[in-house]
């Protein structure tokens, strides 16, 4: 064995990440206390700014496999990190003031928010099903520990409980399925499992009792109705700035990890799974937008909303094809982008002893903080799918997929419930600019933060559809899938 | 010789109580936290019984990852369990209702 | 199909029968001086025979927790022992690696304080 065979490179990103993550540990343990909180925070957006400038000098326009096939890098992977990177990095600036404020901007924080970061940047370049489950879990154990991490709030402990028996059941089920397919394909890595089982007949009971499992547990892990219960109680429950984390880039790293395992290695097996999946995904979007439209919380209306988004997102993935899997990974980066939009208005809102997690909390945005309300406005636009914004060019991309599918009987209802999920969306835009501020109106202790107002400015200017990025990450996704299908 | 079925029922009625561990668990969080590992000691089971009679290493050296990665998970499982009863003075599931709606 | 647990049986008579001789050797050929000390069941450092919802100090849990994490992490090393000649430098810096990052994982729990009990 030469360390030349390695390809290490094709991994360089997560070696930064780890690397500065471990070094951060140890800065917490070895400065004095005032210097740490900038030093730390400081070296944590620039580590991730520097791996997203590793993943672009780096990139592959092929096909590599590295570490002897446990990873690999092509298209897919390059775009998915660099979304990753950006959007933690973005994340972690908008909660600063939230975290800190609740005095949870210690080590541990940043520290678990970087080995979560490396978690799904692993995810992303998994070739073979141990570096797949290794990047499940030193995510997802990131994840807990991170809600925990707010020790003092009754509410946050009982979310990281929730989503920690949820999710460990989630892994413990992909993981059996794991082994099945290892049983019947004799091989653990994703390429020899598609090669092996399209050797299989679609009605093999073995296999047919690991697909579902594989879906099971990867439906559990994206939150799709009927594995969704964990989802509002985890979003409402954690510290925002911590739902700001989840509800974005984890979302690109799921779409990864199920087009490599379920759309790619188990593609032989479309037509088995295409029905299920038909199934989840309209449950998901009626289910999320009629119990959204009751939520008097904002957070919990924005988990169900993501449910029936994860539902929209797998529209795209049951087409089984390429454009519907380009359709899938541009609706996963626009809804990430557009959520940590979403989020970091909340964040940006809330003070210190004041959540801004009730949407009567909202009443009269416009008066107080005119420009915040405008973005929160185009925010919801977005989600709802209104025209000039990147969430109508999103939710365009997979009818279309869809339809070109033949399956117009799935789209039609789907469409339906864009115009159900548009009433709670206007009715936040409603509340901010017609209706009059409530009596309390919060005043923020501290200045707000001009580096977050900033960059929520610009991702706010990012949801307009007119700009050219769109154009061009549509293109990039597209020529991402078509190599990983050739 | 053993036969495979045998390892694979073994590991499949495993991962059942397992599934029914968590399901039907309406009293004590650390029992939870069994259940969880039951789980995975199926998929263990499993892995290594496939490993043995495919002859192909790989399987065992992932058991070998799933054990380290099942502490990890106790380890953290166990802390939250503390940050709960701390805030709570209980660890009874069907406490756990603060959220809902 | 049960000649198959024929080694298993084999097996579990001769653990039976060594567990049987050791006890016996003891009691024949030890000496017997017993005191209540001596006598009274252990258990881990507590009464014998107390309340058993009596209160238990969290900290034992913060011992168990970083215990079950260190002591698996070892376990990489016997199967890395045993091929070492085969894999060569290869494997040992890989190892050294391995170790570097639980070495960071324990100079972070000690500077922390997490191994100290009062």
């Amino acid at each position: 064995m030469r360390l030349s065979d390695l390809q290490i490179w094709t991994i360089t990103p997560e070696i930064i990440v780890a690397i500065m993550a471990c070094a951060i540990l140890m800065i917490d343990v070895a400065m004095p206390e005032r210097a740490r909180k900038t030093i730390g925070f400081g070296l944590t957006v620039s580590t991730l700014l520097l791996a997203a400038i590793a993943v672009v000098v780096g990139q592959d326009a092929g096909y590599t496999i590295g570490l002897y096939g446990l990873v690999v890098q092509d298209r897919v992977s390059d775009i998915a990190k660099l979304g990753i990177c950006l959007i933690t990095a973005v994340a972690l600036v908008y909660g600063r003031s939230y975290t800190e404020e609740r005095n949870l901007l210690r080590g541990e924080f940043l520290a678990l928010a970087l080995f979560g970061t490396v978690g799904m940047m692993v995810m992303v370049s998994a070739n073979h099903l141990i570096t797949l489950y290794i990047g499940l879990e030193l995510f997802s154990l990131c994840l807990y520990a991170l809600i925990a991490l707010h020790r003092d709030s009754a509410e946050a402990t009982e979310a990281a409980m929730k989503y920690f028996v949820l999710g460990a059941l989630a892994s413990g089920i992909l993981l059996y399925a794991m082994s099945l397919l290892y049983g019947l394909t004799g091989t653990l890595e994703l390429a020899g499992i598609r090669q092996s089982v399209s050797g299989f007949s679609a009605d093999d009971l073995p296999l047919a009792v690991a697909l579902i499992l594989v879906i099971v547990g990867l439906l559990f892990k994206l939150g799709a109705v009927p594995f969704h219960m964990w989802v509002p109680d985890v979003y409402a429950g954690s510290p925002t700035s911590v739902t700001a984390y989840l509800a974005s880039a984890p979302k690109i790293a799921a779409f990864v990890i199920i087009l490599r395992l379920l759309a790619i290695s188990l593609e032989p097996l479309l037509e088995v799974w295409q029905d299920m999946l038909i199934a989840v995904a309209l449950l998901s979007i009626g289910f999320g937008n009629l119990v959204a439209i009751a939520q008097r919380n904002m957070k919990r209306m924005l988990a169900y909303s993501t449910i029936s988004h994860m539902g929209f997102f797998l529209l795209g993935i049951l087409s089984g094809d390429s454009v519907g899997y380009s359709a899938a990974m541009l609706y996963a980066v626009i809804h990430a982008v557009v959520s940590l939009g979403v989020f970091g208005c909340i964040l940006h809102f809330s003070g210190e002893g004041f959540e801004a997690d009730q949407l009567d909390d909202y009443r009269g945005l416009s008066k107080t903080d005119p420009w915040l309300a405008f973005l929160m406005l185009l925010f919801m636009l977005s989600l709802a799918g209104v025209p000039p914004t990147v969430g109508f060019y999103a939710k365009l991309s997979v009818f279309q997929a869809v339809i070109g599918a033949g399956l117009l009987w799935v789209a039609v209802p789907a469409a339906l419930f864009v115009v159900v999920g548009a009433f709670y969306y206007l009715r936040v835009v409603k509340l901010m600019y017609f209706d009059e501020p409530v009596a309390k109106t919060p005043v923020r202790s501290s200045a707000a933060p001009l580096e977050s107002r900033a960059l929520l400015t610009v991702n706010g200017l990012l949801i307009i559809g007119i700009m050219p990025w769109i154009g061009v990450i549509a293109e990039a996704c597209r020529n991402a899938i078509l190599l990983v299908g050739s | 010789m053993i036969p495979l079925s045998h390892y694979l029922v073994l590991g499949a009625i495993l991962f059942s109580i397992g599934v029914v561990g968590i399901f039907l668990n309406r009293k004590n969080l650390v029992v939870l936290l069994m259940a969880i590992e039951l789980l995975l000691l199926a998929a263990n089971m499993n892995f290594i019984a496939f490993s043995h009679y495919l002859g192909d290493l790989a399987g065992q050296v992932f058991v070998f990852f799933i054990l380290t990665v099942a502490a990890a998970e106790s380890a953290i499982g166990l802390a939250i369990l503390i940050v709960v009863f701390r805030s709570r003075r209980t660890i009874n599931v069907q406490d756990l209702d603060r959220l809902q709606g | 199909m049960l000649g198959n647990y024929l080694p298993i049986l084999l097996f579990l008579i001769t653990a039976i029968v060594i567990g049987g001789i050791a006890m016996a050797a003891g009691r024949l050929l030890g000496p017997n001086k017993p005191d209540a000390a001596k006598l009274s069941p252990y258990e881990c450092g507590f009464e014998a025979f107390e309340n058993t919802r009596m209160k238990f100090d969290v900290r034992y849990y913060l011992v168990a927790i970083l215990f079950i994490i260190f002591d698996l992490e070892i376990a990489f090393l016997f199967p890395w022992a045993i091929v070492l000649d085969d894999i060569g430098m290869f494997g040992f810096v890989a190892m050294v690696i391995f170790l570097l990052v639980l070495v960071i994982g324990f100079v972070y729990e000690w500077m922390k304080g997490a191994l100290e009990w009062e």
